[in-house]
C-alpha cells in the first residue's frame, strides 16, 4: 500500500501523540504524517511512555494497518494494467494490476497477506515459495498476470479456520513449532510451504538427484534425511535451523515421532 | 522493471506472429531467468508474450521420421513433469538426474524445457549492468562493451571454446544431457513451418559474437525436443561438481552414457557442463574409449586426452584436473549402472 492511501490520525491517535510530543503535534500534523509514519514515531518513542497510556496504545496498535481498499483502478488507468481473477486461499479475487507485478508484490501490498516473505527476490532464497494449482513456486519470479484462474496458497492458508480464523494448525506447522525448526523465522512461511508439496511430490513418487535408481517408478517414495535436505535445498535459512527443518518434515512424512533435537534448560 | 505490454498467447500460430512482428517483445514460458533479468536491467524487453498455456506440454513416443522409437518432449512442459514422466526416468535416466541437478524444486515447477535451452550465463559481468559485458552491449556498441571476466574474476569460467569477447559459461544442466544424447531441437519459424536443429548446432561459442547465445531466430518457438532411440540406459550418470552439494551452478558437470558389450565399450558419449559456452561434447574422449575395456586407466586415458586441450584463466585451473577426475568418475558411475 502506498503511504499516501493510509488515512490520517484518528482522534485516538492524535491525542495520544499529542500527550506524548505535544511541541511536535502541529507541525507534523501540517506536514501531513499519517498513520504509518505515526506507528513508526510511536515506536520509537519506547515502551515505558506508552505504558502509562496502555488502554489507547493498545487499541491503537492492534488495529489493523489495513483500510477499506479504494475502489480498483480500471486497468486503462494504470500503464499496462492487466485484469485477473484468481483464487487465494480459497477466496476468489479479482484485481488489476500492472502487467511488471510479481505474485509477491500482489500478496503482500495489494492483498495484505505479508506471510510470505521477500528475501532475495531474484529467486535464490525460497522464502517467498507459494502453492499454486497445488505446486511450489517462487512468487517472486512469477507475474501476478500469469495467475488468471489458478488458485494459490500461501502460508495464511494452510491452517483450518473457520470464519476467518485459525482453529488447528497444518501437521507441517505444528511439526515446526513442536521441532523449533526457525530461529528468526523469516524464512518459515517459504520452509513450510515448500515442504507441504515436497510430501506431495513424494507421494506422487517424485524422484530427486540424490535418489539412486531413478528409473524405479513405482508409487509413492519413503523419504531419507538425505532426500529431504536435497528436495528442500532451495530454502535457505541464515539462521541455520536445518537440522530442526529436517526433523519436522520427517515427523510428518513418515507418520512417526521425531526425536527433539533440543530440549529446554532447566 | 521497465514498463511492458502483456499479452496472451491464443495458439502457436499467433505467438510466432507476435513475436515476429515487435523486435522487443520476448516470450514468457517459466520466467525463472527472464523476470530475474529484467530486475537486473539486462533484459529489457517492451512486451511479454505469454505461451504458458499454449498445448506444447506432451510427451509422448516418436512413431515416425529419422527419430522414430525414440521420446518427444513438450517445449512447454515443465522440468520436473519431464523428470518424473515415467518413460524419461525408464529410458532417459541420464536426462531425469541431470534436470534433478538443476535448481530447486520450486523452480523446476516453473521453468520450462525450451525455456531451459534458453537460459542466459549466470557470469557476474554479464549480470551487473555497470560492468562490461559484449554478451549484454554487443563488441564496439557501448562504452560498457568488452568482457570483465576475461582479466577480471574468472573462476566460474571457460576452459574450453572461449574467446578474448567473451569467457561466460552456459549454465544449464539439462542441456549437458541432451547433448550427450543427441536430441534434435524442433523449432516453429516465423512463416509457420517447422524445422530440426540438431543439439550440437543449438548452442553457439561466443567468437566475436557472445550477445547470441543460439542459433535460434527472433520470432522461433521451440515446440518440442526430439530423443532419439538408444542403448545407453543401463550405463549412464549425470555428474555435477558444484561449491555445495545442492541448488548450486556447476564448476563442472559430466553427461556419461555408455553402450557395453561383455565389457567392452560399444559407444561412448560424454558432454560437459561448466567448461565452456555450450554444452561440451568430449568427442577425443569418447573416440578413444570405443571398443576399449571399461577400466579405470582407459577412462583416465581417455579424460586426459580431451583435457589436454583446456585452456584455463586465471582463477580456474583446478577445471582441468577437475574435469580429467569428474570424466573418470562419472564414466565409473556410469558403467556401474550409477553406482559407485
Amino acid at each position: 500500500m502506498e503511504d499516501n492511501q493510509t488515512p490520517q490520525l484518528t482522534d485516538d491517535e492524535k491525542k495520544l501523540f499529542e500527550d506524548l510530543m505535544p511541541e511536535d503535534l502541529d507541525e507534523i500534523l501540517d506536514t501531513g504524517v499519517n498513520r504509518r509514519h505515526f506507528l513508526k514515531l510511536m515506536t520509537l518513542a519506547g515502551g515505558g511512555l506508552l505504558a502509562a497510556h496502555s488502554a489507547v496504545a493498545e487499541q491503537v496498535f492492534t488495529r489493523p494497518l489495513s483500510v477499506p481498499s479504494a475502489p480498483e483502478p480500471a486497468s486503462a488507468a494504470i500503464e499496462n494494467g492487466v485484469n485477473v481473477s484468481f483464487k487465494v486461499n480459497g477466496a476468489a479475487r479479482k484485481l488489476t494490476v500492472d502487467s511488471r507485478m510479481t505474485l509477491l508484490d500482489t500478496l503482500r501490498e495489494k492483498l495484505e497477506l505479508t506471510g510470505s516473505k521477500k528475501g532475495c527476490d531474484q529467486g535464490q532464497c525460497g522464502a517467498c515459495t507459494v502453492l499454486v494449482d497445488g505446486r511450489r513456486v517462487l512468487s517472486c519470479l512469477t507475474l501476478a498476470a500469469t495467475c488468471e484462474g489458478r488458485s494459490v496458497q500461501t502460508i495464511e492458508g494452510l491452517a483450518q479456520s473457520q470464519n476467518g480464523s485459525a482453529v488447528r494448525l497444518h501437521p507441517m506447522q505444528a511439526a515446526f513449532l513442536k521441532h523449533d525448526g526457525f530461529q528468526c523465522g523469516f524464512c518459515t512461511p517459504g520452509q513450510i510451504c515448500s515442504a507441504v508439496a515436497l510430501l506431495e511430490e513424494a507421494r506422487n513418487g517424485h524422484a530427486s538427484y540424490v535418489t539412486e535408481n531413478v528409473r524405479q517408478t513405482a508409487g509413492p517414495v519413503q523419504l531419507s534425511n538425505e532426500e529431504i535436505r536435497e528436495r528442500m535445498s532451495g530454502n535457505l535459512c541464515r539462521c541455520g535451523a536445518y537440522p530442526n527443518i529436517v526433523a519436522a518434515i520427517q515427523e510428518v512424512h513418515s507418520g512417526k515421532p521425531v526425536e527433539q533435537t533440543w530440549q529446554f534448560v532447566g | 522493471m521497465r514498463p511492458f505490454r502483456f499479452t496472451n498467447a491464443k495458439d502457436a500460430s499467433s505467438a510466432v506472429q507476435g513475436l515476429t512482428s515487435n523486435p522487443n517483445a520476448r516470450f514468457l514460458a517459466g520466467g525463472t531467468n527472464l523476470l530475474d533479468l529484467m530486475k537486473e536491467d539486462v533484459e529489457r524487453p517492451d512486451e511479454l508474450i505469454d505461451i504458458t498455456r499454449l498445448p506444447l506440454t506432451q510427451i509422448k513416443a516418436i512413431t515416425s521420421g529419422p527419430n522414430q522409437g525414440g521420446l518427444s518432449i513438450g517445449g512447454l512442459g515443465r522440468n520436473a513433469d519431464a523428470a518424473n514422466h515415467p518413460l524419461v526416468r525408464q529410458n532417459y535416466p541420464l536426462l531425469t538426474q541431470a534436470i534433478l541437478a538443476g535448481a530447486s524444486g520450486q523452480i523446476r515447477n516453473m521453468a520450462t524445457n525450451g525455456g531451459n535451452l534458453l537460459q542466459r550465463t549466470r557470469c557476474p559481468y554479464f549480470y551487473e549492468v555497470s560492468m562490461p559485458c559484449n554478451k549484454r552491449e554487443p563488441d564496439g556498441q557501448s562504452a560498457r562493451s568488452g568482457c570483465g571476466a576475461l582479466e577480471g574474476i574468472n573462476r566460474m569460467h571457460a576452459i574450453f571454446g572461449w574467446s578474448d569477447k567473451c569467457v561466460a559459461v552456459y549454465p544449464s544442466d539439462m542441456a549437458i544431457a541432451l547433448a550427450a544424447l543427441e536430441a534434435t531441437v524442433r523449432v516453429r519459424k516465423a512463416d509457420g513451418q517447422e524445422r530440426s536443429i540438431a543439439f550440437a548446432d543449438f548452442h553457439r561459442l561466443p567468437g566475436d559474437t557472445p550477445e547470441k547465445d543460439t542459433n535460434l531466430n527472433h520470432g522461433e518457438l521451440i515446440t518440442a525436443i526430439e530423443l532419439p532411440k538408444n542403448r545407453f540406459a543401463d550405463h549412464s550418470y549425470y555428474l555435477k561438481v558444484r561449491d555445495r552439494s545442492s541448488y548450486a551452478f556447476a564448476l563442472v558437470s559430466v553427461a556419461a552414457a555408455l553402450e557395453v558389450k561383455e565389457n567392452r565399450i560399444v559407444q561412448a558419449r560424454i558432454a560437459m557442463g561448466g567448461v565452456a559456452h555450450k554444452p561440451w561434447r568430449a568427442l577425443k574422449a569418447e573416440q578413444l574409449l570405443v571398443g576399449k575395456e571399461a577400466t579405470e586407466a582407459n577412462f583416465r586415458q581417455a579424460a586426459e586426452a580431451e583435457m589436454a586441450d583446456a585452456r584455463p584463466l586465471a582463477h580456474n585451473k583446478f577445471k582441468v584436473e577437475l574435469g580429467n577426475r569428474s570424466i573418470v568418475r562419472a564414466l565409473q558411475m556410469a558403467f556401474n549402472g550409477g553406482k559407485a
